[in-house]
């Protein structure tokens, strides 16, 4: 019926992708064979393993190709995702090791390798080009997540949080596999160049049931895993619920991966679509950020408000989204990055701020501690003015180039909203530095000293927000390289 | 040697931080230290200018011009402004005298400041980021940079008033200086950006001075005299001219090195320096000229006036300063801008001299009060007299700057005056009147300065038993003082005029940068016929000439031609007599008055005792500026604060936050927590999402 | 004439309904979980049934890979259940309600 071509075998397009994974397998032979205290090393082993995966990122950084028959497209695009997902990777074990003496549970060879088999999926998110590919990277990132947000096997919230992310995410995968379907049937192909070429070639087909009903419910599908209104609501909940460490990992991880598989399938495959999907997607942007902002306001919970906080940054992002012009994919990318250090840096705070097997997570509970951890505070601070969008850190850079390239396309009110939005969101971020520095403590808490790599990721992410913030022309000619796709 | 001029500002910057971040540390090892770095700082950045300054020497006239650029500053957009310096005759003239100066009184400040405890090290870390400021100033080569050393002479002038800041009343003067500077600065931010969108009109975005004086042609008339009145405005405000000069007389609540050196010799020559160095700007607006030379003349007389009464040592040479730099832009004024710096130059030897002279009284008189524990007012002038014998360099210094400022032929301030107030005369944009305003100024100045020497220094010693202790400054102290009488005596023969047979050495090394400013002035000149014809030709010829890039040279023909007018020359000669007159005059009335019947001024206070209140409380200015500006601004305010802001805008903040917060607690709840409504929000959103995208598809 | 096409298509169109009605309305956490399964059923007849329009094996492999998934989802998601029951005693999803707002 169809000749079959054994495609080549083009290792290094994928070599730190294929390091991530012999890691992760790694991990589980030794967490398998080494004794009790072998069990110590699994997360240096680990960390090893994702800066090789960095340096060969670099150095195996070429021209654009697409490889394995159209299955992976090796450009700069899937190369600036891979370097996000690995620094998130690399903050999130160093905050892992120091984490381990407050959650005792993740010592175990399972959980690095998990982390490090979803950092895969999230990598191979960023360059799968075609929609099979998609798909198993999606799931392999989605089933290591749902067993990390329950790793905390005894308590009720983790339970509870893999719970609802489980049955949410395999109920959304549903749908968007149903759009895949659809517009397979549409086109007969998987394949994202050949969409894009065929939507292109045959605008008469484009409006047909078939592409319109994929195009709707691939967006349920990539909605859900970017928290896009009104997709979102399992954020909160799983956010809450999931050890710190793997809520900073997925809330950063996540999006970009799922952002990443957006941006292309809908700039590749579905350009010829934009103005049909661009309208709908104004209105998810707006609504995204004002319901996350406005429900983060009454949070007392301190994860609960920084989840809502993500809702808010990926309508931010969806902005960047509609805008859709290259600089304002680039901006995707820089915004994609300064957020990953701020708020895997702020969940490091967080995950700091406990002793033995109990976290402090009420708002209340940072009340003075900007005085008491000077470290703690000052870093914590960093990130939330990031996140805000004040100067000189990364997350006003971010805003700054997406809103100036809404405003330059012609979004004037999108760009409007997203300022209204960034005042709103000021109140809660603020809220969090006032409590650290002008208010007393409601209770005694016991904080056990930063360990050695937790004041490493606070430092490495503090460093990268600044660092974005004070000098972004680096990152962001990164990323306005990087912003060209393969098409 | 040009291309590291940036070294220049840069030892004093090492001197800020060395002292600034380590200072205290320092100060409790040796107190020594602090000013061998500070005073060392100086005198190399001194060498360095020396160096380049004699190179620009050796180069012929036309080709002393060099701009290096050290970094990029600013780039945005069509701003693209760079930290770089600008090496011409102007510019290194003006360094060689501030950084000469300036290091003179480093060294004068060790003697004075020396038992100033805990705070020694902050004096000379003020000092050294003041010269760094006014090096900036000086040496950039553009209005951006410009501007910051402008801003930063004016910080730095506001740290040192309220050096003392333990007495309210010095803080209070150091705010008023700051603030009354604020108001100048907008004026001159304002001048910049009509400049820079000005000139960006015609596509040459820039503020770089050299850029903005070749294409300046493309300013309308309006434009000009716009750009340059916000200038002057700027200029009011830094130099100390009606209406914005009450700041000065203030600010000599401040260190007396301070007095000498930010606000007699340096920093408030700073607005001169700006024109002048705008001269082809300010060429283009006959009427900003005008006004220019007016508020110049103006000033002088008026400030002169009210030092004809004061008491307090430092206050008369503070309204003398005043009156000094309204000299100085009276010659600006009527086109003679190299007049005008001569004046700087010149005055800035001899006012440096007089208050360093004043500072010797008063640290004397202040040792020999603590001796005695009184506590009398050893600034006063009616608590002195008799100094000549007791601190005899401090009086010989001080009268030979006395007799410089008084315009006494031979002496510095002699030259300088005499050449303004012939160009006021004798130049087109001058009048008969400005030069009788200037002359009788000098009159005035006259009589003020010899009543201060004879208050000072001759007669009884009031001081009561304090007398017996006041003798003679450190070494320190009486050093600089020594040297800068010495500028102050023979510093004028650089610029001897071409009437009394000199050569106006001054004048010619600064051809090249006020060429096209006095060119095209001339140029006016001649046309209103006062002068022969074939001299307007030739002017004119050469001023074409200009237009093609050889501005020195034309402009050079162009002086030549006018100050060769037969006639003119004689009418010189009169009005340097009936000058020098007045001022004898002067002198003589004041040693009628304070050495030979001493009665007088208090009969003469008592009979017109309403024009001596006037004098004495400086003509009200000050309540007169509360009332009309300070206070309804005050009130309206209070109304901004009081009603606007509490009555309004935080009603209105406070209700929008109390109406989100609200929102946000009831939409909350549509977060129920099962896991199945959650599942029902995807599902509608799917089933909004397709019939969004069916009906598309219709 | 309905061709055939149409016919699978209307059935994996309504297994797929079938499937999501049921994860919303039921509330054992095993059989919200079948019904998810059920929803995957009704994907892959459409892919079998796309691919055969097509002509192409793309629609298969896909078929395949969704099997794959859905088995280790089953596995995951039953040891997610099995915790559940172990801690509360119940897999009613009604239960799980400790987050909100």
């Amino acid at each position: 019926m169809l000749e079959f071509v054994v495609p080549a075998l083009n290792l290094k397009a994928i070599l730190p992708q294929l390091i991530l994974a012999l890691t992760a397998l790694t991990v589980l032979l030794v967490d398998v064979f080494a004794g009790k205290d072998g069990k110590t090393s699994l997360g240096g082993l680990s960390l090893i393993g994702v800066v090789a995966a960095l340096v060969t990122l670099f150095l195996s950084r070429g021209d654009f190709e697409s490889a394995y028959a159209g299955m992976l497209a090796v450009d700069g695009f899937g190369f600036f995702i891979t370097l996000i997902i690995c620094l998130v990777a690399l903050l999130s074990i160093l905050v892992a090791i120091s984490y381990e003496k407050v959650c005792p549970e993740i010592r175990s060879g399972e959980f690095y390798s998990l982390l490090l088999f979803a950092a895969f999926g999230m990598s191979f998110m960023g360059s799968a080009s075609n929609l099979i590919m998609i798909f198993v990277a999606l799931e392999t990132m989605s089933i290591s997540i749902y067993v990390l947000a329950g790793f905390k096997r005894d308590n009720l919230k983790s339970i509870e949080s893999a719970l609802k992310y489980f049955l949410l995410g395999a109920f959304a995968s549903g749908f968007l596999l149903f759009g895949f379907a659809l517009i397979y049937g549409a086109a007969g192909t998987l394949d994202i160049v050949k969409l894009g070429s065929f939507f292109t070639a045959h605008p008469d087909l484009l409006h047909q049931p078939l592409v319109m009903g994929g195009v709707a419910l691939m967006t349920v599908g990539f909605g859900f895993k970017i928290a896009m209104f009104p997709f979102h609501m399992w954020t909160p909940d799983v956010y809450e619920g999931a050890p710190s460490v793997v809520t900073g990992f997925m809330a950063t991880g996540v999006k970009a991966a799922a952002f990443a598989a957006l941006v292309r399938v809908f700039f590749v495959a579905f350009a010829a679509l934009q103005t049909d999907w661009t309208t709908i997607m104004w209105i998810a942007a707006l609504l995204t950020m004002t319901v996350g902002n406005l429900i983060a306001i009454s949070q007392t919970n301190i994860k609960r408000m920084l989840a809502y906080s993500s809702i808010a940054h990926a309508g931010y992002l969806l902005i960047g989204f509609v805008v859709g012009s290259e600089i304002a994919r680039s901006a995707i990318l820089f915004y994609l990055l300064g957020y990953a250090f701020a708020n895997i840096g702020a969940f490091a705070v967080i995950s700091a701020m406990g002793s033995k097997g109990e976290e402090y997570n009420e708002l209340s509970d940072f009340q003075g501690v900007g005085f008491k951890y000077p470290m703690l505070g000052l870093t914590m601070s960093i990130f939330l003015f990031s996140m805000a969008g004040i100067p000189p850190a990364a997350g006003f850079m971010g805003k700054f180039f997406i809103f100036s390239e809404a405003i330059k396309a012609g979004y004037v009110w999108l760009a409007i909203f997203g300022v209204i939005n960034s005042v709103i969101s000021l109140y809660y971020y603020l809220g969090v530095i006032v409590r650290m520095y002008f208010k007393d403590p409601e209770r005694e808490i016991s904080i056990a000293a930063p360990a050695g790599t937790l004041v490493a990721a606070l430092s490495l992410a503090a460093f990268g927000v600044l660092q974005m913030g004070i000098f972004p022309s680096y990152v962001w000619d990164l990323a306005r390289a990087s912003a060209k796709m393969l098409m | 040697m040009f291309d590291y001029i940036w070294l220049v500002p840069v030892f004093p910057a090492i001197g800020v931080l060395i002292n600034g971040l380590l200072g205290r540390r320092i100060e409790a090892v040796s107190k020594h230290l602090i000013h061998w770095i500070a005073c060392g700082m100086i005198a190399l950045s001194f060498t360095v200018t020396c160096v380049i300054f004699y190179q620009l020497l050796q180069l012929p006239g036309d080709q002393r011009f060099y701009q290096v650029t050290c970094l990029d500053w600013i780039q945005s957009g069509v701003l693209q402004t760079y930290i770089a310096y600008q090496i011409d005759p102007l510019s290194m003239m003006m360094a060689m005298f501030v950084i000469g100066i300036g290091f003179l009184i480093h060294i004068y400040s060790i003697g004075y400041m020396w038992e100033d405890e805990g705070r020694y090290y902050r004096f000379f870390v003020y000092l050294n980021l003041f010269m760094f400021s006014m090096i900036n100033l000086i040496l950039a080569n553009n209005y951006l940079l410009m501007f910051l050393g402008w801003e930063g002479v004016g910080l730095c002038s506001y740290l040192l008033i309220g050096f003392w800041f333990d007495d309210e009343a010095n803080a209070i003067a150091g705010k008023k200086a700051f603030i009354t500077n604020r108001v100048g600065d907008f004026a001159f931010l304002i001048g910049m950006f009509l400049l820079f969108t000005g000139l960006g009109e015609h596509g040459v975005w820039s503020l770089q001075f050299s850029e903005v004086f070749t294409h300046v042609h493309y300013l309308s008339q309006s434009q000009a005299t716009m750009i340059c009145l916000l200038f002057f405005i700027g200029c009011t405000a830094k130099s100390a001219q009606i209406p914005l000069y009450v700041w000065l007389p203030d600010a000599m609540a401040g260190p007396t090195p301070v007095s000498a050196l930010i606000h007699a010799a340096t920093m408030v020559t700073s607005g001169v320096y700006m024109i002048s160095r705008s001269n082809v700007l300010f060429s283009m607006s006959p009427f900003a000229m005008g006004v220019v030379a007016t508020v110049g003349a103006l000033t002088a007389i008026f400030a002169a006036s009210i030092g004809l009464v004061q008491n307090d040592i430092k206050k008369v040479l503070a309204y003398s300063t005043v009156s000094q730099l309204g000299y100085m832009f009276l010659g600006l004024g009527v086109g003679a801008f190299a007049a005008g710096m001569f004046h700087v130059l010149t005055h800035a030897f001899f006012k440096a001299l007089l208050f360093l002279g004043s500072g010797a009284v008063i640290h004397s008189m202040h040792h020999a009060y603590h001796k005695v524990h009184c506590h009398d007012d050893p600034q006063d002038m009616r608590n002195m007299g008799g100094l000549k014998a007791k601190t005899p360099i401090t009086f010989w210094t001080f009268l030979i700057a006395t007799l410089a400022i008084s315009g006494i032929p031979g002496f510095s301030g002699f030259f300088s005056k005499d050449e303004i107030l012939w160009q006021a005369w004798s130049s087109p944009q001058g009048s008969w009147i400005l030069w009788l305003i200037g002359a009788v100024a000098a009159g005035m100045t006259a009589f003020y300065m010899f009543r201060l020497v004879f208050m000072t220094f001759f007669n009884e010693c009031r001081a009561g038993e304090a007398c017996e202790h006041i003798h003679e400054s450190p070494p320190s102290m009486t050093g600089p003082l020594c040297v800068l009488a010495f500028l102050a005596a023979v510093g004028g023969y650089l610029g001897v005029p071409h009437a009394l047979g000199g050569s106006n050495l001054f004048h010619q090394f600064l051809e090249p940068v006020m060429g096209l400013g006095d060119g095209k002035l001339l140029h006016d000149a001649t046309q209103a016929a006062s002068h022969g014809v074939e001299h307007a030709a030739q002017a004119a010829g050469h001023l074409m000439h200009a237009a093609a890039g050889h501005v020195a040279e034309a402009a050079g023909h162009a002086a030549e031609g006018a100050e060769h007018g037969g006639e003119s020359m004689f009418m010189e000669y009169l009005l340097m007599v009936v000058s020098v007159a007045l001022a004898c005059f002067g002198i003589l009335i004041a040693y009628i008055f304070y050495i030979r019947k001493r009665e007088i001024p208090a009969a003469l206070a008592e009979k017109y005792s309403f024009i001596h209140r006037l004098l004495l409380n400086k003509w009200y200015v000050d309540e007169l500026y509360d009332l009309v500006i300070i206070s309804p601004l005050r009130g309206f305010a209070y109304f901004l604060w009081r009603g606007v802001d509490v009555g309004v805008v935080d009603y209105i903040v406070n209700g929008v936050a109390r109406v989100v917060g609200w929102g946000s607690s009831v939409v909350r709840y549509i977060q129920s927590g099962y896991v199945q409504s959650y599942a029902v929000s995807v599902v509608f959103g799917t089933v909004v999402l397709l019939a969004y995208y069916f009906l598309k598809a219709l | 004439m309905i061709d055939n096409q149409s016919v699978y298509l209307a059935i994996s169109i309504i297994l797929f309904v079938i499937g999501a009605a049921g994860a919303i309305c039921r509330r054992n956490a095993i059989v919200v979980f079948m019904c998810i399964e059920i929803m995957l059923a009704g994907v892959s007849i459409a892919f079998v049934t796309f691919s055969r329009a097509n002509q192409s094996l793309d629609g298969i492999f896909m078929v395949l890979f969704v099997m794959a998934v859905a088995a280790a989802e089953a596995a995951v998601g039953l040891a997610i259940f099995v915790l559940m029951y172990r801690k509360h005693g119940s897999i009613d999803l009604d239960k799980f309600n400790l987050m909100k707002w």
